[in-house]
């Protein structure tokens, strides 16, 4: 089986409608599918929900289909790094649902685990649990939380074979094998993808199994903080 | 002289104990990492999906898969191990994290946190504090007293939107260190050239024993 696409845009053909929702991976900048979202841009889809961390920064990431104002809702535990979201938050262009960052990992596997629900402390006490189904266990409390399950997921990976299977490098992993699980369907970007049999079984992260089509591009991988220190004069 | 950033960092390091899993927050709490006592072995979480985060790395060595929750560039130790994002929040979550040392907006004498969202003004998200203080072994929160304008930070009720309901263990400010006790707050300390009287005056929580 080869799961490989030629383009970021073939591989999302047929998958992409207007009103759809999204799950994407990345933390901050680290590990986005950088080339799925320009080509989502170019595919000109409108009013997408999109379940992400973060959302970019203006110029780069999601923040691009911010500025064509393809996103209707985000679903997101922090987007302090984006202008244009701030505006078009406040200006009622757009919804945000914020999930601290645990229970939005969380609703992610689960949907992709075929749990409709789970119950967690996290947010109990505050504005989180508004509204949300209240349970004592062991005599502490916990809220309901609901699975994601998204028409599209898209993720990005270091390497991946033919077959789908994904391996990811250092803190790129984060958010897209939650998000690559809840997906109906889901598209890879990776950075390399090599001949079947070269990725040591035992040392793929994500099984092929949730990933249904691959593409392979070259990345900007931009730094969103670039911290260093001097080395030492000897 | 009340404590500086610095001198608060150093304190809050004292709150380590050598095996710990530790989470340190943004701003003060990440200058806690200059200050681990020796001999005391503690592993950092990154909550983007690292354990055993390393110092920054030199110019020119950065690497942009190699964050952590500040987004800032960082290193590998011997020890580090990746993840993904539900992994991390399931060791957070679970309780196999033995402390946080988080920054405030606000603290109460319940132990009640804010520290993510002032109504009106822009709004960036909690990340992953509301995860942290639910889900971790102990909640110590490093923070100035007072505000700016001077208004006590050491409240008896929080009035901003809440990070989590009573789940600050210990507050270290630059007046000295409180624990949340029965009943109201415990002067466990206080800095140098501070008086009682002093602190007293800068905090609105009820202070007891």
């Amino acid at each position: 089986m080869d799961k490989t696409y030629a383009s970021a845009g073939a591989a999302l053909e047929g998958l992409l409608f207007d009103g759809m929702t999204m799950a994407a991976g990345g933390f901050g900048l680290c590990g986005i599918p950088e080339l799925l979202i320009d080509a989502i841009k170019a595919a000109g889809t409108k009013d997408i929900t999109i379940a992400s961390n973060n959302c970019g920064v203006d110029d780069f990431g999601l923040g691009v289909l911010l500025k064509t104002r393809q996103i209707r809702k985000m679903i997101s535990s922090y987007v302090g790094e984006n202008a244009e979201f701030m505006r078009q938050y406040l200006s009622g262009e757009l919804e945000l649902e914020f999930n601290p960052q645990g229970t939005l990992a969380e609703r992610m596997r689960a949907g992709g685990a075929g749990i409709p629900g789970f119950y967690t402390a996290t947010g109990v006490g505050t504005v989180i649990a508004e509204g949300k189904d209240v349970k004592v266990f062991n005599g502490r409390e916990y809220i309901l939380e609901t699975g994601i399950v998204a028409d599209v997921s898209i993720v990005k990976a270091w390497k991946a074979d033919p077959s789908g299977n994904l391996v990811f490098r250092k803190t790129a992993r984060n958010f897209n094998v939650p998000a690559a699980t809840c997906g109906k369907v889901c598209v890879a970007e990776v950075e390399e993808i090599v001949p079947l049999g070269s990725l040591d079984p035992d040392h793929i992260h994500l099984p092929g199994i949730y990933v249904h089509r691959i593409v392979q591009g070259q990345h900007e991988k931009r730094i969103e903080q670039r911290t260093t220190r001097k080395k030492e004069q000897a | 002289m009340p404590w500086d950033r610095n001198q608060m960092a150093a304190r809050a390091a004292q709150e380590l104990q050598d095996g710990w899993y530790v989470n340190l927050g943004i701003g003060i709490p990440t200058l806690v990492s200059n200050y681990i006592p020796e001999g005391v072995n503690v592993t950092l979480q990154s909550e983007n999906g690292m354990l055993g985060m390393g110092p920054f790395p030199y110019e020119g060595e950065e690497d942009a898969d190699l964050i952590n929750a500040g987004k800032q560039t960082i290193t590998e130790l011997p020890q580090t191990a990746y993840f993904d994002s539900a992994t991390s929040f399931a060791m957070i979550r679970g309780g196999k994290i033995a402390m946080a040392i988080l920054g405030a907006m606000e603290v109460a004498e319940n132990g009640d946190l804010a520290n993510w969202m002032i109504p009106g003004k822009l709004v960036k998200g909690m990340g992953g504090a509301m995860d942290l203080v639910a889900g971790v072994g102990r909640v110590v929160v490093v923070m100035d007293h007072t505000s700016k304008h001077g208004e006590s930070k050491v409240l008896k009720a929080c009035t901003l939107p809440l990070t989590g309901k009573a789940v600050v263990d210990r507050i270290i400010t630059n007046l000295g260190v409180l624990d949340v006790v029965p009943g109201g707050l415990k002067i466990v300390e206080l800095a140098d050239g501070v008086t009682e009287a002093d602190l007293r005056a800068a905090t609105e929580a009820t202070l007891v024993g």
